[in-house]
């Protein structure tokens, strides 16, 4: 179907035309032919095993232990009570070499656009008529452009790693070939995502990653907690897909368009700062928030955790939730448009990045400060997509994708570990409670190294990935702040500059917290003593290979993947290499937001900034090893329960509790009081489908009456019926 | 002639009419039932004068149709009997809905 003659309007005149770009349209079809063995593995299995699985059973009695939070209990890389499945050899293949075919097409794609010179109109491949619709003619079609090739490439690459790295995690599931299913089925519909050349095509990717994120946050569905973590993001996240479609309707509405060019064509004829531009913005920006866990829709992030490790690491870090950063980095002619929402991202970003920082903080769970600290990183990429530094958060997205993808996968490495350990003594404790864990560095040096290497990357110690990234964005905003587009306009009646000067001030914030807590990870997790207990100690050991080997290459790129973007006061190589492949994508936003000012400040300003942040983040890691004592801590059953600010913290502000209160509640409260009593039960059962059968018996009744089966009664009937006759004859 | 024979037959019917309504017994109302159709008999008879011969064929018709009415309806009120020992009316609703 994809691969159909191209349609009508293909833009002849091209460069790409007549190349390999031609055969885009493979780049979702190589993953979703995976899914599609990798499923037909999974379900003859199934019907093979039957459905009373034994090892499921024992799956659930060991996976409750004690004094543990239900959602926390991972209990993925079960060795021994869960038997592998019988076709896990192929599915090792499959599943990772689909990915890796696609990371090889996606670099010859690459080289294929390098080699075409310079590209300033994208390439839009269109397959087949999609949805024709009044004076619309919406295309089904890809486009390939700088920004989508970027983004193909992170997914397929990093995606690649963790599918390897999951072939050592889930090998031994009974699930395996489903989750293989699954993960491909996720690659396919994310490269729908990036490399749709519409809106709604990018929708349907956007739905579809959703999906695959729901299916593999319940991948253990068969405890609740887990199934409910699948359904807590599956719900959150159609309130930012709502907001979404508002704004595709909106446009449709008003610019009657509905592709990236027809609506950049369109857009030039809407009012700078004008309200429809400003909805549309601020619409899509609800359906950043869902996708993106960001304030208010964050709280399905943490929840996900429950998901398998590298899924956390490719859906919950990498990938999936950075689309509402590349859709905003996408529409970024529109958010040109409107300042007001652009500052709006830019403060959202802003105060999640700081207040998902304070909760990783005082989180015990491994998975739970990196899930809150990649809440906390995408606040960063919106702070840059939000002051118009498009190419800044594409690039902290890029270099997230290879710190965060390494920390999640090290930490699975540790819970792997740690599992292992519990398994071989049959342990109820908690794999994934840092207060179990402590003096790992001994038993799992690749780990400890690569993680190292990761949280100084995410601290933004120089000349690691992370400090270009962050430094660039915080650079941004300062530049802004000066002059701007942005800080002539107001925000809710503040004036601009100020607003921007406080998102800076967050900023640094978040980044001396994001130091402090990724280091206090580090420190619970590897140094000190061990605290996994006496038995379980000398299983401690490292993970094979086919997980450590993908650390390393993600380890190399966290290192080294600021060298894609070097700033031009640090000529340490090929400066700005990022800012000029989007230039054709990002550019023209970009320069519609600074308007005419420099993009980035003064030179001697600059490396005061670069100073500041660097000093903010040894500060958090000194602060860290100061005030933190591992040797103080006790193992999770043993602990203390927290007080004052520690216990809210812990309990994560009590959002949770607060959302529940206010929003979850009442809305059950309605539906069964309302809704299921009073409209269901009342109206449409009783009046309407009682009522009717009611009325039915009633005449019914009635009729019955006349029929008595006395015949003298009839006769009756006769003659008054005669005599009725003849009367109206006789005295007519 | 003609209306002392006619307002006879009303007077016959009437009687029919009335024993059909208000008897309870089967054989009664039997019997009630050939009354009336006498009445009518006679008024076919009575209307010959006027208008030919037809009316008095008819009643050659309606009395061989009332002999088969006869023993058709007996018989049935004779099973009625053997099933229900009793020919009244009240206890016989077998056609009820």
């Amino acid at each position: 179907m994809i691969l159909q003659a191209p349609g009508a309007a293909t833009s002849g005149a091209h460069p790409l035309s007549g190349t390999l770009a031609d055969w885009i349209g493979l780049l979702p079809l190589i993953p979703l032919l995976g899914f599609v063995i990798n499923g037909i593995i999974s379900l003859f299995g199934a019907y093979r095993s039957g459905p009373a699985d034994p090892t499921l059973a024992a799956e659930v009695a060991h996976g409750a232990g004690p004094g543990t939070e239900a959602v926390h209990t991972e209990h993925a890389p079960s060795a021994a009570h869960a038997g592998a499945h019988p076709r896990a050899g192929l599915v090792s293949v499959i599943g990772p070499a689909v990915l890796g075919a696609t990371f090889a097409f996606a670099l010859a794609l690459f080289f294929t656009m390098t080699g075409a010179g310079e590209l300033q109109a994208p390439f839009v491949k269109e397959y087949f008529r999609w949805i024709p619709m009044g004076d619309l003619e919406l295309n089904w079609a890809f486009q390939l452009d700088q920004l989508s090739m970027l983004m193909t490439l992170i997914i397929t690459g990093v995606g690649f790693l963790i599918h390897v790295f999951s072939v050592g995690y889930m090998r031994e599931d009974p699930g395996y070939p489903r989750y293989f299913a699954y993960l491909n089925l996720f690659v396919a519909f994310m490269l729908v995502l990036v490399l749709g050349a519409s809106y709604p095509v990018m929708f349907i990717g956007w739905e579809g990653v959703g999906l695959c994120s729901y299916l593999l946050i319940g991948f253990w569905f068969s405890e609740k907690a887990n199934a409910d973590a699948g359904k807590k993001a599956f719900i959150v996240n159609r309130i930012g897909d709502f907001g979404f479609l508002v704004a595709i309707f909106l446009m449709y509405v008003n610019l009657g368009a509905l592709d990236y060019l027809g609506v950049a064509a369109a857009a030039g004829e809407l009012a700078f700062g004008g309200v429809l531009v400003t909805a549309i913005c601020l619409f899509l920006f609800l359906g950043c928030t869902g996708k993106s866990a960001q304030i208010p829709l964050y709280t399905w992030l943490p929840d996900a955790m429950a998901g398998p490790t590298p899924v956390s690491a490719l859906i919950h870090a990498a990938t999936m939730v950075t689309a509402g950063v590349y859709l905003v980095a996408r529409s970024g002619f529109l958010f040109a448009l409107a300042p007001a929402a652009s500052l709006t991202v830019a403060i959202i970003g802003a105060l999640t990045a700081f207040f998902a920082a304070t909760i990783g903080l005082k989180q015990w769970d491994i998975k739970k400060v990196l899930a809150y600290s990649t809440v906390s990183q995408l606040g960063y990429m919106f702070i840059g997509v939000g002051v118009g530094a498009y190419v800044s958060g594409i690039f902290h997205l890029t270099t997230h994708a290879f710190f965060k993808a390494l920390l999640f996968l090290g930490s699975g490495s540790v819970i792997y570990a740690m599992h292992r350990a519990y398994h071989h003594t049959h342990s109820h404790e908690d794999a994934q409670d840092m207060r179990n864990m402590g003096g790992l560095r001994k038993y799992m040096p690749v780990t400890f190294i690569l993680m190292w290497i990761a949280t100084l990357a995410i601290a933004g110690i120089p000349p690691l990935s992370g400090f270009f990234s962050k430094d660039e964005i915080l650079a941004h905003v300062f530049a802004r702040a000066g002059e701007s587009t942005l800080a002539q306009a107001t925000w809710l009646g503040i004036p601009g500059h100020s607003v921007l000067y406080a998102i800076y001030a967050l900023g640094l914030g978040a980044a001396l917290l994001t130091a402090i807590y990724m280091t206090r990870m580090m420190l619970y997790t590897f140094h000190g003593p061990n605290r996994t207990g006496e038995a379980e100690r000398p299983h401690l050991a490292e993970a094979p290979w086919v997980m450590t080997g993908p650390l390393i290459v993600l380890g190399v790129l966290s290192a080294l993947g600021g060298w894609l973007n070097l700033p031009h006061i640090l000529p340490l190589g090929p400066t700005e290499v990022l800012e000029h492949w989007l230039e054709p994508v990002t550019g023209a936003a970009t320069a519609a937001i600074t308007a005419g000012a420099p993009a980035l400040p003064p030179a001697n300003v600059e490396w005061l900034l670069i100073g500041a942040a660097v000093l903010i983040a040894l500060l958090g890691i000194g602060i860290a090893f100061a005030r933190l004592k591992p040797e103080r801590l006790v193992p999770a059953r043993e602990a203390p329960p927290e007080h004052g600010i520690e216990r809210v913290l812990a309990h994560k502000y009590y959002v949770d509790e607060a959302y529940d209160a206010a929003i979850v509640r009442p809305t059950v409260a309605v539906s069964r009081r309302v809704l299921w009593r009073g409209v269901d039960t009342g109206i449409i059962d009783g009046l309407f489908v009682n009522g009717s059968a009611w009325f039915a018996r009633g005449i019914g009744w009635i009729g019955s009456q006349l029929q008595s089966g006395q015949t003298g009664t009839y006769a009756w009937g006769i003659v008054i019926g005669v005599l009725a006759v003849l009367g109206a004859f006789t005295f007519r | 002639m003609l209306p002392e024979s006619l307002f006879f037959s009303a007077i016959l019917f009437t009687i029919g009419v009335v024993g059909v309504l208000t008897r309870r017994n089967a054989i009664i109302i039997f019997m009630c039932v050939e009354l009336m159709l006498n009445a009518v008999n006679l008024s076919f008879v009575a209307l010959s004068q006027l208008h030919g011969m037809t009316g008095q064929v008819f009643v050659v018709f309606v009395m061989s149709v009332a002999a088969a009415e006869a023993a058709v309806g007996l018989a049935i009120i004779i099973a009625i009997f053997r099933h229900h020992e009793s020919v009244d009316l009240k206890n016989i609703n077998l056609l009820k809905g």
